[in-house]
């Protein structure tokens, strides 16, 4: 997947010269140092706070600034039960961030509902409104899940490309990068759903 | 409700100087839902006069999971796991809480070593607890994180015993009606006695770096006063209510579980204010180490778990019971309606942190923006068990 | 603490007219309560919190349930004349109880360090008439646990300072605890479902995509 070649970079570094691409330089430096949104909902935060504590240390990773305003982090942690209620304030914050961002759903409430799904006030998973790059299943998940979910983003990020046919979403001109924030309804959130967004696979059953 | 910037016309008034009182129009402020305070999603819609709190009005529900109607819905057992995640921060006091509520409801008797067992635990989780919330609250005042680091170094320590004995560090599910799930070896219960052998010491550190600290007397003292009448008004339970002064343990005046064994002392503040509420959690975590101290060489073998209970088709007589426990936040307790059938009728859950909250508005005015958070944090609320 | 029936006389006593009832619990617990009309309610609960004796002055919790419309048989062993013979039998009657919102409230004492008694406010029935006295000038922890009450029921505390909303927002209209709401559906993607899920799920099942018409033979073939 590298633009060089691989046997001419090593060559090249047993010379003492260093051959790198814009885009891995790009990837390295935001991956390195993606600055999380401090922003816990449930039981799911006290996890991520773990994960920040010393003995499962984020700030190895790089993460360890966590930002309290939107305008200034790049990763959303939704970590905990999204409710109703809430979802309009979380779409807000979503749409204040500052492209490239990234959205991590923590735990099975963020996922789709989790323990909680049967109910008048919880939204069954927040990609319904919001794109998501990584889930994280566990109720609650351990602190080395979050790491390895973290780890997984930022193997996503190294991959992304800033060129050709292919090149990452925040590029595109054409691609949004707000959604339009559901209003209250009388019954439910209205619309119900972002179909842009929301796109699960169509099951088939027997019966 | 958004917040609405007025806009003052400097022209028309004189100019600000130190000392004069001039009536300004009100700056309506919303804080929250999302806010550094790591309280969780709790909204508080602000009136101010530059800098001076004239009115607050709390707005709940962002995080209200239905948690009652689940219950009505779910049979008594499959309720137990739904109780951890109330107060997340203490998942074994929420259990003992549900399952005494049951056990009062359909007369069912507890075994000597899980009646043991059961205090051990909801001490080291009161333990955890207050640390916890000492470190939040000194992070909220500015801190950045260094106390939290600390209280969380120890709370590292009691969940890993947690883990080893109920399988989850914090969502433990681990009380059954008429018992515990799992018994405790011996060798759990010598790691247990040496952690909370090295408490006090952490304790000593943790008082002279913090609570000694000037900024911290400077910022929690006569911040927040509450009276005694008040509090005993409004429904106050927990720490809030004794650092006002009130004597009122759920432990000492119900005498549920073998609490009537353990020597302890309940303390008592002198002034209702924020650095009394900081104190009294401090002093309390001592005199849990005192009761945990008792309670590891009391503990003998035997069942943990009555024998007698119908584990599937557990059906209670018509009726109902409220029971109640003094959890780390104050007083939890569990009414259950039940007709007979194997969901119950009705499942309500009394939350101590919503009801502390009633006070808010009352401690808040008069103060500034800054003692807004320090008043919040000292009435260690949880959003899980406000919203439900 | 002195017995239900002390208190219920002493409460008659003080206050002129007030019907209280004592309800029995059925359960070890031996939690009865008192069941207090709702126009003497708050100098009822005025009279137990200023009393001497009872000072209940920690009003613990307050919880709504909702009673839909039951039919419940009583079972009574009638002495019956039966051709010229008195006889034992065993005669059912089924009574139509119809349905109401509840406000219970657990009671304490902090001074005297006593509890819990049990009070209940009923309401006429679940439609228009379902207000309640509010118990908050009183006691005042009974002010956010009312208005959860209101929210999630529907029932209309009078002299309550400020009764909104408090759990749900401020456009929604149902009372969600409720036994007859019926919740939102929004049950389009479940990849595991059963029992009532699975009935939610199966109405938004794609229809299977017509092939050839196949579909609309109905007669079967005849080999």
């Amino acid at each position: 997947m590298s633009q060089i070649d691989e046997q001419l970079r090593t060559e090249l570094q047993r010379q003492g010269v260093w051959v790198t691409s814009m885009q891995e330089l790009y990837n390295w430096g935001r991956k390195n140092s993606i600055w999380p949104l401090q922003f816990g909902l449930a039981c799911c935060a006290i996890e991520m706070i773990a994960t920040a504590a010393s003995r499962y240390d984020i700030a190895r990773f790089g993460g360890e600034v966590f930002r309290p305003s939107p305008r200034q982090a790049d990763l959303m942690i939704v970590a905990g039960t999204v409710t109703k209620k809430m979802a309009p304030q979380i779409v807000r914050l979503y749409n204040q961030m500052a492209d490239p961002k990234y959205v991590i759903a923590m735990g099975a409430c963020a996922i789709s509902g989790g323990p909680f799904k049967q109910g008048y006030n919880v939204l069954k998973g927040i990609d319904r409104y919001v794109p998501v790059d990584v889930y994280i299943p566990g109720c609650p998940p351990r602190p080395e899940a979050l790491l390895h979910a973290f780890m997984e983003l930022q193997r996503k990020i190294k991959d992304q490309k800033l060129t050709g046919a292919n090149k990452a979403e925040f590029l595109k001109a054409e691609q949004p990068s707000e959604f339009p924030v559901p209003a209250f309804g009388s019954h439910d959130l209205e619309p119900r759903a972002n179909r842009d967004v929301f796109q699960p696979p169509v099951i088939e059953r027997q019966s | 409700m958004s917040a609405a910037i007025e806009t003052i016309e400097v022209m028309e008034r004189p100019p600000l100087s130190m000392g004069s009182r001039l009536e300004g129009e009100l700056l309506e402020v919303s804080m929250g839902p999302q806010h550094p305070s790591t309280h969780g999603v709790f909204r508080m819609n602000v009136a101010l006069d530059g800098e001076v709190v004239r009115k607050l009005k709390p707005v709940f529900g962002y995080l209200h999971r239905n948690h009652e109607k689940i219950g009505e819905n779910t049979s008594y057992l499959g309720s137990m796991p739904y109780t951890d995640r109330l107060d997340y921060f203490c998942s074994m006091t929420n259990n003992w809480a549900y399952a005494l509520s049951v056990e009062k409801l359909a007369g069912i008797e507890v075994p000597e070593r899980a009646e043991y067992l059961r205090v051990i635990l909801a001490e080291l989780t009161r333990l955890q607890n207050h640390a916890s919330l000492l470190g939040f609250l000194l992070s909220d005042m500015g801190a950045w994180g260094t106390p939290l680091m600390y209280a969380f170094r120890e709370r590292e320590k009691i969940l890993d015993l947690f883990e080893s004995l109920a399988g989850s560090r914090m969502m433990c599910d681990y009380m059954r009606f008429g018992g515990c799930r799992v018994d405790a070896s011996d060798e759990w219960l010598a790691r247990a006695k040496q952690i909370v052998d090295r408490f006090p010491k952490f304790l000593d550190e943790f008082e002279e770096l913090i609570l000694g600290n000037e900024i911290v007397i400077g910022r929690t003292q006569n911040v927040g006063k509450l009276s005694a009448e008040l509090a005993i008004n409004a429904g106050i339970t927990g720490p809030m209510l004794r650092a006002c002064g009130v004597n009122y343990d759920v432990r000492k005046v119900d005498g549920y579980g073998f609490y009537p064994r353990f020597k302890f002392r309940v303390p008592l503040g002198d002034h209702g204010d924020t650095y009394d509420r900081l104190m009294l959690r401090a002093l309390e975590m001592r005199e849990s180490v005192k009761i945990l101290k008792q309670a590891f060489p009391q503990i003998a073998p035997g069942p943990v778990v009555n024998p007698k209970i119908k584990v599937r088709g557990f059906r209670p007589p018509v009726g109902e019971a409220y029971g109640r426990i003094e959890g780390p936040k104050g007083e939890l307790g569990f009414y259950l309606i039940s007709d007979g059938s194997s969901n119950p009728y009705r499942y309500r859950v009394r939350p101590p942190s919503f009801i502390n909250l009633t006070v808010l508005e009352d401690l808040c005015l008069g103060h500034t923006v800054a003692d807004v958070m320090v008043i919040l944090g000292s009435i260690d609320i949880v959003m899980g068990e406000v919203d439900r | 603490m002195e017995s239900l029936d002390e208190t219920k006389s002493r409460i008659e006593a003080a206050v002129p007219g007030a019907k209280i009832e004592i309800l029995q619990n059925g359960t070890p617990a031996q939690q009865h309560s008192l069941l207090i009309d709702r126009e003497h309610a708050v100098a009822t609960a005025r009279f137990l919190r200023v009393d001497p004796a009872l000072r209940l002055d920690f009003c613990s919790n307050v919880t709504g349930v909702d009673w839909l419309d039951r039919v419940v048989k009583k079972t009574t062993k009638i002495k019956k004349l039966v051709e010229g013979q008195e006889k034992e039998i065993v005669e059912t009657t089924e009574e139509k109880i119809p349905g109401y919102l509840e406000a219970v409230y657990h009671l304490y004492s902090m001074t005297h360090k006593h509890g819990p008694l049990i009070i209940r406010l009923r309401t006429t029935d679940r439609a228009e008439g379902s207000r309640l006295p509010s118990l908050t000038p009183i006691w005042r922890s009974a002010e956010f646990q009312e208005r959860e009450i209101f929210d999630l029921y529907g029932v209309h505390f009078e002299g309550h300072p400020d009764l909104r909303r408090i759990m749900m927002w401020d456009e929604f209209e149902d009372h969600p605890m409720r036994k007859d709401y019926r919740e939102p559906d929004d049950y389009e993607w479940e990849p595991t479902p059963h029992d009532e899920v699975l009935e939610k799920a199966k109405a938004h099942y794609p229809s299977r995509p017509r092939l050839d018409g196949a579909e609309d033979i109905v007669e079967p073939l005849k080999h």
